[in-house]
């Protein structure tokens, strides 16, 4: 069994270091917004946790493309990470914009573009994740898997522009001008130090689990190995 | 079992090893043709497709409160919804066809350009929805009272179509060939056929009630910006999909 290299037994105590002083920084340097109160304190680890979610679908579709390139294993094992992990980064920016959108707007969820975005995202992080369990052999696996990033990759900024202009044209919906949903928001520089922050541990935490999945990943690919060698 | 053979099925090309656009465009028409010739001996998805349309557009009778006033301003809804349900069946039993029969494996042997597969079954799953689609209309327009034979709806119908079939043909020729299969499909298909999904409603939606055509270019555009863009990708990558 191969041990964690030292680099990563590194990263896993940064990692909690970072989220620790994180928390810190929002609950207590942050100061407090004048409109929403102390529920404005997710804002940090929600966007943060989106950014991180996206970062990770793009380095799935990059891992698919490389494989279908070189057929090298090692990138069906990073997109599969990357999937996973994003799946997980996304479900928190969910729970936590949720959690926002209540006291904010009255409502846990509304179907603007981000949001539905996402969710439909989601939906294609989890149709991948059961394309890939209905395949025995690990070749045609990775193949569909990185033809599916790659369809799922393509569509998903087609889908947002297309939410985005079914919602422009009817402007009809209530309570969903939040200054943050548009991006104007205007951060006093101790909210942009923490937001930040936030955004750098939530980065390193991203690294630190795709790595861990990545050798989650690998070992798996050695059972198999060992598997058929015994099976022979 | 000869029938009157096509000049496309005799033709000496097909047996060649050339790359020709001609040959490829005939490969491709001899798909087709394959699949054509097959169900309307059979007729056995066509029937099925339909049945399940006219069934979907019954139990939105329930499901909805379709009176006159709603009716106009959820038809395009409706008709969609009822397209792409009866468009997964189609998509699953043509594939599924391929697999079970072994005609896929046979299909890879021949000397033609696997994208040359991809088009000619891609162009006889369109056929079939264009049938569906177009038994459906004159049923609903007779069932609801509404007058559905609109250009710009017709018009709107095919982009979508050509759409969806293009990511459908790439998706079901993945789904076909898992554990799971049929269920399969719907899951992979509907979250990345939502654009097409969103720009038809709205465009057949527009023109249902009178919109002038000018108006609805943006989603005109975005249905061909769309079907544009998953035609290339899945002919590009359709050969990942069904190597061995």
């Amino acid at each position: 069994m191969e041990t964690q290299p030292l680099t990563l037994k590194i990263l896993n105590v940064i990692s909690a270091i970072l989220l620790a002083i994180a928390s810190c920084l929002v609950f207590f340097y942050a100061p407090m917004e004048l409109v929403m109160g102390q529920v404005q304190r997710i804002f940090y680890f929600h966007v943060a946790n989106a950014w991180v979610g996206m970062l990770g679908f793009m380095v799935a579709a990059v891992a698919g493309i490389a494989y279908l390139r070189t057929h090298n294993m090692k990138w069906d094992i990073v997109e599969q990470a990357a999937v996973e992990i994003s799946l997980v980064f996304f479900i928190t920016t969910i729970v936590t914009g949720s959690i926002w959108a209540y006291p904010a707007w009255g409502t846990w969820w509304t179907w603007d573009p981000r949001l539905t975005t996402a969710a439909i995202l989601e939906m294609i992080y989890i149709a991948y994740l059961l394309l890939r369990q209905g395949i025995e052999d690990p070749d045609r696996r990775a193949r569909f898997g990185a033809v599916y990033t790659l369809i799922g990759g393509l569509s998903v900024p087609i889908t947002f522009l297309s939410i985005r202009l079914f919602r422009t044209i009817h402007p009809a919906l209530i309570g969903t001008a939040s200054a943050a949903s548009q991006g104007g928001f205007d951060m006093t520089p101790r909210m942009l130090q923490t937001f930040l922050f936030g955004l750098l541990t939530f980065s390193v935490i991203f690294v630190t689990l795709l790595w861990h999945r990545i050798r989650l990943g690998r070992l798996a690919e050695k059972v198999e190995q060992m598997k058929l060698e015994v099976m022979r | 079992m000869k029938r009157n053979p096509s000049p496309v099925t005799r033709h000496p090309s097909l047996v060649t090893r050339r790359s020709s656009p001609g040959s490829f465009l005939r490969a491709v028409a001899a798909i087709t043709w394959k699949d054509l010739a097959a169900e309307l001996r059979s007729r056995e998805l066509l029937s099925s497709m339909l049945v399940f349309a006219l069934l979907v557009i019954l139990i939105f009778n329930f499901a909805l409160e379709l009176d006159v006033k709603t009716r106009s301003t959820v038809t395009a809804g409706v008709l969609w919804v009822t397209f792409a349900f009866a468009g997964t069946l189609g998509l699953n039993r043509s594939m599924a066809v391929e697999k079970d029969r072994g005609c896929l494996d046979g299909l890879l042997l021949a000397p033609v350009d696997r994208s040359a597969i991809y088009f000619g079954k891609a162009i006889s799953n369109l056929a079939f929805m264009f049938i569906v689609e177009a038994i459906v209309l004159p049923v609903y327009s007779v069932l609801y009272n509404t007058n559905l034979f609109n250009l710009g709806l017709i018009g709107v119908i095919l982009l979508g179509s050509v759409g969806y079939v293009a990511v459908g043909t790439l998706l079901a020729s993945m789904a076909v060939q898992t554990r799971t299969r049929d269920v399969l499909l719907p899951i992979l298909l509907f979250p990345v056929v939502i654009p097409v999904m969103i720009a038809a409603v709205k465009a057949s939606s527009g023109f249902l009630q009178g919109v002038a055509a000018s108006e609805l270019m943006t989603w005109i555009n975005l249905l061909i910006v769309y079907d544009v863009v998953f035609v290339a990708v899945a002919f590009m990558v359709f050969d990942y999909v069904v190597e061995e």
